[in-house]
């Protein structure tokens, strides 16, 4: 295969994700054979384009604080001082993601109401553990002689933390968020459930009106963002790997 | 100068380094030798307080080492590892540069002495110095590892097994420059190592460890010569004594007045050199030159086998 064709292929297909958020009007030949006659073809009950902007806002603002959270959850596990909690926040981590995310959402709606809250909420538990596992296997497996040669050189703690922990850790840290934002992208269409607004209410609608094309449209959605924002963030890894001189 | 007193190293109840007490002269070179688990590395890392001792203390210059904080105390001393260690996100020049910026040196200041010791160990500082560690050679990585743990113009370099990773014609081209570093800077040199024939070609002073005690601490022609244990010979080995004992000295120290036929030999060659060459090309005698290209005699095969014969 040329080594062109797989970034060609990509080009292309966020150039018909923002063609048909833009004018979805425009692809409506393409779903018509899905619906039944007088049926709309394309989503009708708001804008596609918004819906999928607050759809990436939760996916960003959750990852954002999971990934905060679980980095400093990470560092402070792997400090001498902190060691004796490592089992423990690992099991704490470990239940966020055996709890159901229906679950999550049905316990927290009561809590703080309908909307974007719990959903959140959801998101937030669901990112964690990726994250805060391979920020851990990062800082636990740095090599030995270069953690040896920055103790050695006088660093104190907090500047090998600094200087060469999180930097060499950075890759392997940033693989873990990229895994988290794609199990969050399509967790929030549940959110849809407890009335937040994201893409899940396109499909939602689709399946209360047994319209097929709708609920082709949200999943291509969602699942078109996951695939440029997981390779987007595989190449953000790559050149930090490369910068980190590993690879 | 370092003066270990009593030194000690307990885990869970086992001492790895067990009551050792040994004074470390300054501007030389002092090699610790002995088996894996012996405790050698242990005693090396407690001089900079990698690992703290359970009990007595070590003196640097006088003052205790616990006088000051650990990363402090690490600052002052040079520290190379086997597998150099080298940050592999930092060029070379901010490898080098490491323990300077810490102590807050002056940009110009770091920038020089960087450039001062990769001149020193024969990389271009234009060329090495941007470069980073992945784009360099086992040896040169090793060297830029040696060059870091100088940065800071420390009195004491402590060294552990740094050659053990290269191949035997890198290894002896390091060990030629950490003696001309040696004698350049007049640093006072701990080195961890294994191997005999590095020990013997670079101490001053040999320490042979053994279950975490020092058996034998002196210069290596007293080791080959007055062996205090059976260990330290077994170290030594029975069939290599004669030849230890000719590479400790140089042929100058061997040499009679007198005339001799063939390619003659440097006087700081060591007398071990002179006997395989006598015995390669087939002579009785070989003519010594001085560093210069003097003539200065000339060493004999016999002179040499009586010198290399157990001392009575």
């Amino acid at each position: 295969m040329k080594a062109w064709l797989p970034t060609a292929l990509r080009a292309m297909l966020l150039l018909l994700l923002n063609a048909f958020l833009l004018f979805p009007e425009s692809f409506e030949p393409l779903f018509k054979s899905l619906v039944q006659p007088n049926a709309p073809a394309i989503y009708n009950q708001g804008s596609l384009l918004n819906l999928t902007l607050l759809h990436l806002k939760i996916v960003f603002f959750a990852t954002l604080i999971a990934a905060i959270i679980a980095v400093l959850l990470a560092i402070l596990v792997t400090r001498p001082f902190g060691s004796e909690f490592l089992p423990l926040s690992r099991s704490l981590v470990n239940i966020g993601q055996t709890f159901p995310p229906v679950a999550v959402l049905a316990l927290a709606v009561p809590a703080v109401g309908f909307g974007e809250k719990p959903t959140l909420i959801a998101l937030f538990l669901y990112g964690l553990l990726p994250i805060f596992e391979n920020t851990l296997t990062a800082l636990t497996n740095l090599p030995r002689s270069v953690v040896e040669a920055a103790r050695g050189s006088g660093m104190t703690g907090f500047q090998r933390l600094l200087q060469i922990e999180l930097p060499l850790s950075l890759p392997v840290i940033v693989g873990g968020i990229r895994l988290s934002v794609v199990i969050s992208l399509s967790t929030a269409t549940i959110g849809s459930t407890v009335a937040a607004k994201t893409l899940g209410e396109v499909i939602i609608a689709g399946l209360q009106s047994n319209n097929l094309a709708f609920i082709l449209q949200g999943g291509l959605i969602v699942g078109a963002l996951a695939v440029l924002i997981y390779d987007g963030l595989s190449a953000v890894e790559a050149v930090l790997a490369r910068r980190a001189g590993v690879r | 100068m370092i003066e270990i007193d009593a030194i000690t190293k307990q885990y869970d109840g086992v001492a790895v380094v067990d009551d050792v007490s040994m004074v470390i002269e300054p501007r030389t070179i002092t090699v610790v030798v002995g088996t894996s688990g012996s405790g050698k590395t242990t005693l090396l890392r407690m001089i900079n307080r990698l690992v703290e001792p359970s009990s007595g203390a070590i003196r640097l210059d006088g003052e205790d080492n616990r006088s000051i904080a650990g990363y402090e105390l690490r600052r002052r001393i040079g520290y190379a590892i086997q597998g150099h260690g080298l940050f592999p996100h930092r060029t070379v020049a901010q490898n080098i540069a490491t323990v300077p910026s810490l102590l807050g040196w002056e940009r110009r200041r770091i920038d020089l002495k960087v450039a001062e010791l990769l001149t020193l160990f024969q990389l271009e500082p234009e060329i090495y110095g941007p470069r980073y560690p992945h784009e360099l050679s086992g040896g040169q990585q090793q060297r830029v590892g040696v060059a870091r743990a100088l940065a800071a113009e420390p009195n004491v370099l402590l060294m552990d097994e740094p050659f053990g990773a290269l191949d035997p014609i890198i290894r002896a081209k390091a060990q030629e420059d950490l003696l001309a570093i040696q004698k350049h800077f007049g640093t006072t040199i701990v080195l961890v190592t294994h191997d005999m024939n590095e020990a013997f070609h670079l101490a001053h002073k040999i320490a042979v460890m053994d279950q975490g005690k020092v058996v034998q601490y002196g210069p290596p022609a007293e080791l080959v010569q007055t062996p205090a244990t059976s260990f330290v010979e077994t170290l030594i080995g029975e069939t290599e004594r004669p030849f230890r004992l000719l590479s400790i000295s140089r042929a100058g120290m061997a040499v009679e007045p007198g005339e001799a036929a063939g390619e003659p030999i440097r006087e700081d060659r060591t007398q071990q050199d002179a006997l395989a060459d006598l015995l390669w090309s087939g002579r009785t005698a070989l003519p010594v030159v001085s560093v210069t290209g003097m003539p200065m005699g000339r060493v004999t095969l016999d002179a040499l086998l009586k010198r290399a014969a157990r001392p009575l």
